[in-house]
């Protein structure tokens, strides 16, 4: 399945795609309108240490350990691949919060119910928004194979 | 102590009912413009530092900025402009050479744009290049071939070394150094895919684009920086650079804050000393001396590849080019005085040297009138900003075009003319770590893989309009050129005849 | 005599995992689910979120309902297994039917214990918080002069607490240890933890017991006396390993099973409550009576029913719950060096110990748990990372950029 992918040498540490991220789930038409004068929530984050910058996201793993882990059902896998969770049947246990390792299912500001990446499948765009707004090729959408 | 005299030539214009204070500015800015107050939750911008590079303008979400250039004035003056003024603040404060990058920025004539090109109609019909075959394919080199057969009655290879081109433009010298590593790879990439060239200027060639060696051109400069046997074996040409169009008369000078471990390295001299590259070659006071340079790179590459000398378009750039042609070498690329820099002194930048076309036209026109034309291909530089410029520097004499300026924007550069400084937000011009990252190669070869093809179709079109179907048949076409508003001296130099003349 | 493939002993998470672990390496061997509860598979951990109105019992199914179909599975609930043959393979319920089973899995759970308390069996209003039953029955009798009495300060007994606390008039609650959640929090986060329900009502008797019952009324070791109308008693629970020991089968604490979930008996798996795992953190056999680990260990039991080859080898215990808005997230044990940030609204703890990290307590601070589980789960060596930052906030960037490669420029 096509995932995002990381290349970490050529993220700046913009931020530019937590903000796209955030506008892109926010529901909301126009990004001032979203985003203005708001703390975001964005379901990726960019993780800043030196020089090194990378984006995080829900890696839709093969095998996720977080729907294993949900206690409600919450959470499931599609057939496209991708992890995705129904805030509905959540009730905010935060259970793949813990046991996510890429600490990439992030509770939700408004709490009741975890979030995560969807890919953008979920927000009417035709593709991740951080990817198609990534300045610089960091953060990719294609297929790759397993490491190893 | 405060600077009195400096104002800031930008504002920086943020639509505040726009920003969202992601501070992306902020972060992507390294003149360190942008900042973000926690108290009024508002960003703020010092102007003083702004060179309007357009990173923050790129990059912001929401389209909440824009720089524009100042409406405080001085006292109008046309003769006391404020360039002029704010010149003299600056030198007064320093006591310093002013310095430049880039290209002049100065309003002097573009002979390109007063020439026009022309197309068939009726009687020699255009071609239509998507249905019919174009030739933009070439090689740069000697044409002084004889047919002379062996014993065995076959013909032997008596050519010189060639350089074949898909495209009669090349990537003009920009060294490890002035540009960054992954702007450098770019260009390799690039010419790789294109099956052109790129040329590694006075920086010496990284170890890691020795892969690229057959779509590289090394030059041996005044410094003879990071020249050695393996370098120039590595290259398909050999390029000595006698000058450069933004800079002639005067030799290099790389700061040491540019000079980067792997920079050193490279260009084998120390870390962090300033890199001075002497105005002269202190071996060559004559077109003989050229011609040992010549011949010594010759043997020392087993006469295999082809030897391009580099010079600036000067007063007398045909009587010199006309030595160099007998020198021995096989290419001669001119360089217009439009022509970019890592850096130069302004002054020398904005008032010495002539632009290329003139120069051009009378060197082609000399190397013809000595019959010595077919000795040399002619590559010119400095300022070819688009597919028409090519067309028109092909037809009034040149095999090909070096693209320096137009390759660099491709790769993101905003023309801020700030390369001197180190800090390009585009990691381009710079050798800082965090800088030059946002350059991404992947993505910047295809940029100039892009612009490339792009020009290669327009070219094409331009010369099937012509009812010109190959590269021979344009090259030192002048009656395919008609000039408009030009003197009589300028169309006598250019030896073309005005718009409206028939033959 | 009807004979499935694959027989699995209980309707619960472990159940269902175990149907998806079948399903990835058989696709067509059919699979009978008997569960004794008459109802499909529903994490049980949600009965108090129901109780708070954060769920219904529509949303409360694990799998939505065609899930079974699609996975060749046949439900039969409402029916309790009453004795397994291991010998002639077959299992036979309390409907009096015999089936024959090609492979069973015994995921019968775990069942409340009642704690032999002197009067308790004459309490009228007497409940266990285990099931959706419990939980309907409780939601009956709840009413706002109600006065509850839980037994029990653990998981169940607070979660049950936090579910029925808006509806009732006063809860008091006992518990032997001196702290709260005693099995899963040190003092410090039980002290914040417990600051959070009293302010929501609850009465605390703590280091004391009932010892006995007269009617509404419990006398406490301390000698006080609370009157009450509802009782619930969450005091532990007892895994229903009974079918496999009548079988002649190894029960220790739990059904033995190894790592692919095999117990003693051929061709019998258990998972889930009623079953032991290894823990990789205690390096013990013990019951780890938690959702999460009843899913991983079903599926690697119906993996391996269905002849793949699969392990469960990083078992651990973990558990991440709220009470009224505070968040305990903890994991392993609480054992060697501590590094401890306590503010008024968080408290962190990391242990550590023979280089790795061994346990971790984390109230209100959920970002990014996952790498603490991850470094525990895995036996990371902490030499292998830049531990002093992780010790302040977990990040990826303490992780070796190979590491990271592996992790965010390829499939995982």
């Amino acid at each position: 399945m096509k995932r995002i992918y990381v290349n970490e040498q050529w993220c700046l540490g913009c931020h530019l795609c937590e903000y796209e991220c955030a506008y892109a789930n926010s529901g909301i038409a126009g990004m001032v309108r979203a985003l203005k004068g708001k703390a975001i929530h964005p379901r990726l984050r960019v993780e800043d240490a030196g020089d090194v910058h990378f984006a995080v996201n829900c890696r839709h793993c093969t095998d996720p350990v977080c729907i294993k882990s949900c206690i409600s059902g919450a959470l499931t896998k599609g057939k496209d691949g991708v992890v995705r969770i129904d805030r509905q049947k959540c009730v905010g246990c935060l259970t793949c919060v813990l046991v996510c390792p890429y600490g990439a299912v992030l509770s939700s500001p408004e709490g009741h119910a975890a979030m995560k990446c969807q890919l953008c499948t979920d927000n009417g765009r035709d593709m991740p928004n951080c990817v198609k707004y990534c300045p610089n090729g960091a953060i990719v959408y294609e297929e790759r194979e397993a490491a190893r | 102590m405060m600077d009195l005299y400096i104002r800031p030539d930008y504002e920086v214009v943020r639509n505040q009912s726009r920003c969202i204070a992601c501070r992306v500015c902020e972060r992507q800015c390294a003149n360190e413009v942008h900042s973000f107050d926690p108290e009024t939750g508002l960003m703020e911008a010092d102007e003083g530092k702004c060179v309007n590079c357009h990173r923050c303008v790129s990059l912001c979400p929401t389209h909440a900025l824009k720089i524009v250039k100042t409406d405080d004035t001085y006292r109008e003056n046309a003769n006391w402009e404020a360039q002029a003024i704010h010149e003299v603040y600056r030198q007064a404060n320093t006591g310093g050479v002013l310095l430049s990058s880039m290209g002049s920025p100065k309003p002097y004539p573009v002979f390109w744009d007063k020439l026009l090109i022309n197309a068939s109609q009726v009687t020699n019909p255009p071609i239509d290049p998507l249905r019919e075959p174009m030739e933009t394919q070439l090689y740069l080199g000697k044409r002084t071939a004889k047919i002379e057969r062996g014993k065995d009655g076959l013909l032997k290879d008596t050519l010189p070394p060639q350089l074949k081109l898909s495209v009669p433009v090349l990537f003009s010298a920009m060294s490890y150094g002035s540009i960054s590593y992954n702007a450098h790879e770019s260009l390799a990439r690039a010419a790789e895919e294109l099956g052109i060239y790129y040329n590694t200027g006075e920086g010496g060639l990284h170890r890691d684009f020795y892969k690229y060696g057959k779509n590289t051109i090394v030059q041996v400069a005044s410094g003879r920086f990071g020249v050695h046997k393996e370098y120039l074996e590595a290259a398909a040409a050999i390029e000595i650079k006698m000058g450069q169009g933004a800079k002639p008369g005067i030799g290099g000078h790389l700061p040491g804050g540019k000079i980067s471990k792997d920079v050193s390295e490279t260009r084998m001299i120390p870390q962090g000393v300033d890199a001075i590259s002497p105005a002269p070659h202190h071996d060559i006071y004559s077109i003989e001396d050229l011609k040992q340079l010549v011949d010594s790179l010759k043997e020392a590459t087993e006469y295999k590849k082809p030897i391009i000398v580099k010079i600036a378009a000067v007063h007398n750039a045909a009587a010199i080019a006309s030595g160099i042609a007998r020198s021995g070498a096989d290419i001669i690329a001119i360089d217009g005085f439009r022509g970019g820099t890592g850096a130069a002194p302004t002054r020398i930048r904005d008032n010495v040297g002539i632009p290329i076309e003139p120069a051009l036209a009378q060197i082609d026109q000399r190397l013809r009138e000595e019959g010595i034309r077919d000795n040399v291909s002619i590559i010119v530089g400095g300022s070819v900003r688009s597919s028409a410029d090519v067309v028109k520097a092909i037809a009034l004499g040149a095999d090909a075009c070096y693209i320096g300026t137009a390759a660099l924007l491709a790769l993101g550069c905003h023309l801020c003319r700030s390369c001197h400084t180190g800090k390009c937000n585009w990691g381009i011009a710079t050798q800082r770590p965090d800088l030059v990252k946002r350059l991404n190669p992947d993505l910047g070869y295809k940029r100039l893989v892009n612009l490339v093809s792009a020009w290669k179709h327009e070219i094409e079109e331009m010369m099937g309009g012509m009812g010109i179907n190959s590269l021979e048949a344009l090259r030192g076409n002048r009656l395919m050129l008609r000039g408009i508003g030009l003197s009589d001296t300028e169309l006598r130099l250019l030896g073309v005849r005005y718009a409206g003349e028939s033959l | 005599m009807k004979k499935y493939p694959y027989v699995i002993l209980g309707c619960s998470v472990a159940a269902v995992a175990a149907i998806e672990g079948i399903r990835s390496e058989d696709r067509e061997g059919r699979i009978l689910v008997v569960g004794e509860e008459p109802c499909r598979a529903y994490g049980r951990p949600l009965i108090s979120y129901y109780l708070l109105g954060e769920t219904d019992l529509a949303r409360m199914d694990y799998r939505p309902e065609e899930f079974y179909e699609e996975h060749g599975a046949d439900l039969r609930l409402g029916v309790r297994a009453e004795a397994v043959d291991p010998k002639r393979k077959t299992v036979t319920f309390s409907d009096g039917e015999k089936i024959g089973y090609g492979k069973l899995l015994v995921a019968t759970g775990s069942r409340p214990f009642d704690p032999p308390i002197e009067g308790i069996e004459r309490v009228k209003e007497r409940f266990s918080f285990m099931t959706k039953a419990d939980a309907l029955a409780l939601e009956k009798v709840l009413s706002p002069e109600k006065r509850v009495l839980i037994v029990g300060a653990g998981l169940i007994g607070l979660k049950c607490f936090e579910g029925i606390a808006a509806r009732v008039k006063s809860a008091a609650v006992v518990d032997l240890a001196d702290r709260i959640l005693p099995s899963v929090l040190d003092h410090t986060g039980a002290e914040m933890v417990q600051k959070a329900l009293e302010a929501r009502g609850a009465a605390f008797y703590l280091a004391d017991a009932v010892a006995k019952f007269d009617g509404n009324t419990a006398y406490l070791k301390s000698g006080k006396e609370l009157p009450f109308d509802l009782l619930v008693t969450a005091v532990g629970v007892r895994p229903n390993a009974e079918l496999v020991k009548e079988a002649g089968g190894e029960v220790r604490r739990g059904i033995a099973a190894d790592a692919c979930g095999r117990t003693s008996l051929p061709d019998i798996y258990a998972a889930g409550d009623c079953a032991e795992s290894f823990d990789a953190v205690s390096g013990e056999n013990r019951v780890l009576a938690l959702l999460p680990n009843a899913n991983m260990q079903g599926c690697i039991a119906g993996i391996n029913m269905a002849g793949g080859k699969a392990k469960f080898e990083n078992a651990v215990a973990f558990n991440s719950i709220g009470f009224f808005g505070t968040h305990v997230m903890t994991a392993g044990v609480y054992e060697g060096e501590a590094y401890t940030e306590h503010t008024e609204r968080s408290y962190k703890a990391l242990f550590y110990k023979e280089g790795v990290l061994k346990g971790f307590i984390l109230i209100n601070l959920p970002e990014r748990a996952g790498i603490y589980l991850k470094l525990l789960r895995e036996r990371i060596p902490l030499s292998e990372v830049d531990f002093t930052a992780l010790k302040t906030s977990p990040a990826w960037s303490a992780f070796p950029p190979a590491v990271r490669k592996r992790n965010f420029a390829a499939e995982v």
